[in-house]
Formats: C-alpha cells, structure tokens, sequence
C-alpha cells in the first residue's frame, strides 16, 4: 500500500548545478625564471685586471653604468636613513635603536659591514661621497666567492686575509678574487640578498624571523615561491625595484593592495605585494573561494598563508637578554650552545658578550590589525619601566579599508635604560681598539657612557635593564596553498584570532543569539519532555496507539 | 459528511516536506558546527554544505510558493479562530485523560487551527527571518565596505542564529506532536503515502469522484490518473 515517492534532497542535485557554473581558475601570472642579460660581462676589457680593492671594481662599473652610482646613494640601502612623511620623524638603520644589537652609533665598522658601500666607519656623518664608495658587487656577484669581513665598513676580505677575519655571515674569511666577481655581475639572486637580510642581529636568522640561509635554497614546504619544484623566485623577483629604489619598507608596508593584477604595460612597479600578482580576488569562484575573498579584505594574504616561520631547520632568535652579559668563567668570556636547531647546528644560548638568547623554529606569529604604518621609539622618548617598552608601535583601525589583520614576530629583550631621565640607551659594543666597548671590556657603564658621548645624546649616569618587544610583520617563508590555515584555525574559542577586536569571528565566541537559542531550544526540549511526563503518570485510555 | 481516505499530500507536497526535513536537519548540523556547539565535521565543510544547502532550499521554496498559488493549496492556510480553543485545551489537558483529538480533518483543512497557526509564524516569520539573514550574510562581500560592516554583519548573523535556534525548537515541538494520540507512525504514514482519512461532504465527495477520483483511495472505479 505504501509508495514511497523517491525522495532526493532538493540539495544534491542543486548543489551539481551550483558548483558547475563557479568551475572556473584564476592562475598567477608567470614570472620569467630568470633575467637573460644582453651582455656578457667578462668579454669587457676594464673587467679584465687585477683589482686591488672594492672601490676600484665600482670606478670601472660605473665607466659604464654612468647613473648607477648616484641610483644607489639615493636608496635606503645606501643612506640608512628614512624620513617619515607622517610622523615626520628621522627613521633608518642610522637612527633608529632595536631590541637586537641595539644601536649601530659607535660600533661602525662592524655593523657597516652590511652597508652597501665601502669605508662608512661614523654613521653620525652621511656616508662617504666619493662615487666609487658604492658596493656593486654585494648585489651583483654572480661568481658566489664575494663576501664582506664582519668588521671592515663593508670592504671584502683580500689576500692576504687577516688571521681568524670572518665573513658577514660568520664564516670564516677567504680571499675574494675580484676579478672573477667583476666578470660574473648579473641580477642579484636569491644569496646576495640574504649574505646580508638573513643575517640581521649577527647571525642567521637572529632579526627577521622570515628570512634565513634556509630561503637560498629552499624547499616546497618553507618557500612555494623561492623552492626550485615552485616558482624559483628571487628576491627581486617580487621587491621590484625603479632605478635602484627596491620596493618593501619595513618603515611604511604596504599593508594591503585593494589593487588587482597590475602587470599592463606602462603600470607601476613599485609595490611588493600578493595582490600586484595574485589580485585582491585570488581564489577560485568556489562557494569557499568566494568566502576566502571576502576574507582578503580583513586579512593580509601572509595571516592565512604563513602559519610558521622560522622554517626550514634555522631557528629565529626570539628573546635576547643583555642584563645577562658580562658573567665570566674562570675570568674570561665564555659561549653556551645548548640550542641545537632543526638541520643541526649549535645555537649559542648564552655569550658573555651577548647575554642570554633563547631560539624558536616553526613559531606561530602572533595576529593584530595594522595599516601599514610603523612608529618607532626613539632614544629621545620617555619609557615606562613598569612595563615592556615597545621598539616599534603600529595601528590599524578595523573600520579602515587599508588595514588587515597581519602576522608579526613578536622579538623578546632586555636591554640598557636610563634610570634618571627614563630614556632607552645605545651602547658601545663593537671595538676592539677602545678602552670602553664591551665586547672587549665588559662593563656596561663604559660601554654605554662611550656610545651616549659618541652620540652627544644626554646620559645621567644610572642605567638599568628593561623589557622590550619588536614586532615584525611576517611576509616571507609563504607556504604551498595545501599548508595555508584551515579555517577552525581561527575560528574556534581561543584559536589564533582570540584577543582580535572589531571583527565578528563565527565559531571564535558564542553570539548573545546563541545562548538565548539554546535557551529556546531547551525550553522546547524540557516541554516536550514534561509533557510526555505528565502522560505517563496520567496514563489516559484510549490512547492505544501511541 | 463521509470519512473517506483521501490524497491531501501530493507527490510535489511531500517532495517539499522531506527534501525540508533533511535540508533544515543538514542545515542545523552545520550551523551548530559553525556557531562551534560541535566539531564532528570541518569548519570549510560546514559552511560550504550549509550555504549551498541553504540556497537549494531557497529555491524549493520559490518552487513551493508557485505551487501554493498556482493550485488551491493556499486555502489549506488560511488561518482560523474556529476550534483552536478546544486543541489547546486537547494538548493542555484532554490528551492526558485519553481523549481524542478534536479536530477533524478535511479536505483544504488538513491542519487543525493550532498547527496552523504555528505553521504560519513558521512560514511568515522565521523563514523570511532566516532566510533574509542568511543572504545579507552571504552576500557580505557586496556591502563589507560600508562604516561599521562587521558590527552589522554581526548583528545579521545573531538574527540569523536565533531564528535557527526558533526553528530547532519548532521541529523538537513538531516531532513530539506526532507521537500524541494515534501515534508516530499513525501520524507521519500521510506524509509518506500521502494518503489521509478526512471528513467529505457529499458535494466534495462527488466533484472528487469525478474530476479527481485518484485522490480516493478506495474508490470502486479504476484510477485514471496517478498523482
């Protein structure tokens, strides 16, 4: 007697129909793997000789490359000097003070062996003018054998090297045959960058968190980007650069970029985003795809698509306690490496010059809104001792169409202040020829009361540590699509945007709706149980059915 | 007046009533994943099931209202005062004593005057409630711009939760209702054959033998149409 009419949920057969007319891709357009140059450097004659210094290399660069030159002194890389146009305040390496070495003032050589130019040994004068300061080969060496000594103002390591001389990145120095390098000069790729970017603080990975050896040759999982099985990019292939300017503040970031694709001739250049090659639209038009663009402009790409840094075996440093420098073992300055990282190498945890460090890998940043806009304390500003000062200070109003939530590395460290005038304050610590650097000495009052002179900057005389905290937004190590967050990710109670306000997050916290519907529902529930109750102990005739 | 078993469910009317069932059970399944009240499924998989069976029920529905208007199954709602009292006393008080249900059933009136006024809240107000909610939701990434969109997003979406949650207590309330008086199986087997005693009267019963004879169940000459 029964026909049971074939009941398909309306929902199947629509859903086919939904998901067939949304079945379209929307690709990133390829970028050439390299740049084929029209000319072969060692065929030049001027490339031809034995050059005995960096700055002769530059003279012959430049008999061609006429403009070059002044292109690099009017960069960043050159002047380490930013004036923000809205705080207008004096920003740049040259300035400003950070929670890792602390201060470049008074220890030139040495951390000028990163500036991209040669003899810059006092960074309270501009830095030297003759044309052929300028390093071209720390950008353009192709032959892989030019590096920097760690202590020369940037100049390279020649025979016959000093005994026990190192190499900006640690290693220990040989001597650069110029000659070779001037002849190998081609587009910098992913190693020239980093000889310096990746080994900020003094050592790899210290500063950055995102950018380590690990990105020279990186793999799928820690760079989709950079990993030869990806797109082999180098640097420069997304810090786009106009007449030697490269694009990437970490002064002024470009926190979003409502524009699309822009890679039309005659479009700008200038920008170092996601979105000028994967739109602001990336995801497929899928019922998910949609919802993920939507989330585009809440997020910044980097919160969804770098879960960790500090990838690929290099720890990042995460706290760095100078109070601790200075301890003495048997009356002389000892090293601790009792942190030994994924591809095995000994992280030193405690150096008498250095203090305490402590190292992370694979860290989780932590999320925040941001506009792009990055304040810094100066050594000039009062501080609160009572709690951690912090180096760099950005917003970002949620209302504001520019500002996404962002991944930062949150850096850790204790660090000299002055008590009296409760001003942070630079030390002294690279100098071996001086009677007060620290790294030599090991006092504090001589190191800091040397840099504050140096500086003419004003010091009481009483010092103390205190807690400080950087942040850097994360926007390197961009994992494979397959590892980008999953959406119970963030949305579950105390998941990664707990402690995110002016954003309304399903499934983060329970809605007023929620716990007045399950009230409801619970009425319901006790109603029909009552109800039922009642029957029971009633116990009617008649209802033989039921 | 003649009690005669009676096709009040059409194959397009229970079509509607179960495709909704499983819509709305999928629907609150999911909706209760993404409100985080469980996590037996992924949170992409809840939203995508939950979106894409919500709008295949949203066109159900424009189906439905077609249907209702084009055919005479709208006068099965027009609402009515007459005997509501006598079924709320039923369900207060006479059920316990085992009295039956004192609401007959007839043709065009197959609910009795309570169902019927809770099936139109349910179909005047939580429906559109819901189903309005759950566009603007959806359609987010058209209005993200304005001042203050994720505060108003977030007062959609609590617009949107408690009716879910009206409609979860509707179909607790439903079901146990269905196993009052004759019974569970009693009461569901209408929506499943279609078929239902209801009281005719003789005009009704003639134009039925007539234009719709497939509507009677027992009736003596040969169906000529299946419905």
């Amino acid at each position: 007697m029964t026909r049971l009419p074939l009941v398909l949920p309306f929902s199947a057969a629509v859903f086919l129909g939904i998901s067939a007319a949304f079945a379209q891709q929307g690709t990133a357009p390829a970028m050439p793997a390299d740049h084929a140059s029209t000319a072969d450097h060692s065929k030049f004659e001027i490339l031809q000789q034995d050059f005995a210094s960096g700055p002769e290399v530059t003279a012959a660069c430049l008999s061609c490359h006429t403009e070059a030159g002044n292109q690099v002194r009017d960069s960043i890389h050159w002047t380490w000097e930013y004036e923000d146009p809205i705080l207008e305040l004096a920003l740049g390496k040259r300035t400003v003070f950070n929670n890792f070495c602390g201060n470049v003032a008074s220890n030139e050589a040495r951390c000028t062996s990163c500036h991209v130019g040669y003899g810059w040994d006092d960074v309270r004068e501009a830095p030297p003018e003759q044309a052929n300061a300028v390093d071209c080969l720390a950008c353009h060496d192709r032959s892989g054998q030019y590096t920097k000594l760690n202590d020369a103002a940037g100049h390279p390591p020649l025979d016959p090297v000093p005994e026990g001389a190192h190499t900006i990145t640690g290693e220990l120095a040989w001597a650069v045959d110029l000659s070779k390098a001037a002849q190998s000069v081609g587009a910098p790729g992913r190693e020239n960058c980093l000889s310096c970017h990746a080994y900020g603080g003094g050592g790899d990975n210290v500063k950055h968190g995102d950018l380590s050896s690990a990105l020279i040759a990186p793999d799928h999982g820690v760079d989709v980007h950079m990993s030869a099985e990806g797109a082999n990019f180098t640097c420069t292939s997304c810090h786009v650069s106009e007449a030697h300017k490269v694009d990437g503040s970490r002064y002024n970031v470009h926190a979003s970029d409502p524009h699309s694709a822009e890679m039309a001739p005659g479009a700008r250049r200038d920008v170092t985003t996601c979105q000028s090659c994967h739109t602001d639209s990336p995801h497929d038009a899928t019922i998910t795809g949609v919802r993920l663009n939507t989330h585009a402009e809440t997020l910044a790409c980097q919160t969804c698509h770098i879960p960790e840094y500090a990838k690929g075996g290099v720890a990042a440093k995460t706290m760095w306690d100078w109070s601790a420098a200075g301890q003495m073992r048997d009356g002389k300055p000892f090293t601790l490496k009792e942190y030994i990282q994924g591809d095995g190498t000994a992280r030193p945890t405690y150096t008498s010059a250095k203090g305490i460090a402590e190292y992370g890998e694979n860290l989780e940043p932590e999320y925040a809104w941001f506009d792009g806009q990055l304040d810094y304390t100066t050594r000039s500003e009062v501080v609160d001792p009572d709690q951690p000062v912090q180096v760099n200070k950005f917003g970002g109003d949620p209302d504001d169409p520019n500002a996404r939530i962002w991944p930062f590395r949150v850096m850790h460290g204790r660090q000299a202040y002055d008590t009296e005038l409760m001003t942070m304050l630079a030390s002294h610590t690279w100098g071996p020829e001086t009677d007060t650097a620290f790294w030599t000495h090991f006092d504090w009052q001589k190191a800091i009361t040397a840099a504050m002179e140096y500086l003419d900057e004003p010091y009481s005389g009483k010092f103390d540590f205190i807690d400080t905290e950087m942040h850097w937004p994360i926007t390197h190590m961009v994992a494979p699509a397959e590892q980008a967050l999953q959406c119970e990710s963030c949305h579950a109670p105390n998941a990664r945007m707990a402690g995110i306000s002016g954003v309304y997050v399903p499934g983060r916290d329970w809605q007023p709706a929620t716990i007045l519907g399950l009230l409801i529902l619970g009425a319901a529930l006790l109603g029909v149980t009552g109800h039922r109750l009642v029957l029971l102990v009633s116990k009617p005739k008649g209802n033989h059915h039921g | 007046m003649v009690e005669r078993k009676v096709k009040i469910f059409t194959r397009f009317n229970r079509l509607w009533h179960w495709s909704q069932v499983i819509s709305i059970m999928l629907l609150l399944f999911t909706g209760f994943r993404l409100n985080g009240l469980h996590e037996l499924i992924r949170f992409q998989v809840a939203a995508g099931l939950h979106t894409v069976v919500a709008l295949a029920l949203l066109l159900l529905w424009a189906f439905v209202v077609f249907w209702l208007f084009t055919t005479d199954a709208w006068k099965n709602f027009i609402p009515t005062r007459r005997g509501l009292w006598q079924v709320i006393k039923y369900y207060a008080y006479g059920v316990f004593k085992g009295a039956e249900h004192p609401y007959r059933k007839v043709f065009h009136r197959r609910h009795n005057p309570l169902q019927l006024l809770a099936y139109l809240a349910l179909k005047l107000m939580l429906f559109p409630a819901i189903w309005v909610s759950g566009l603007i939701y959806l359609a987010y990434g058209l209005w993200s711009h304005v001042d203050g969109a994720s505060f108003l997003l977030q007062i959609v979406a609590n617009i949107h939760i408690l009716s879910g949650f009206a409609i979860a207590a509707f179909v607790v309330v439903h079901v146990y209702l269905l196993t009052l008086g004759h019974g569970f199986r009693s009461h569901v087997r209408p929506m499943v054959t279609g078929f239902d005693t209801v009281e005719l009267t003789p005009e009704e019963e003639a134009f039925l033998k007539t234009s719709e004879p497939w509507r009677l169940q027992d009736d003596p000459e040969p169906a000529r149409v299946q419905g």
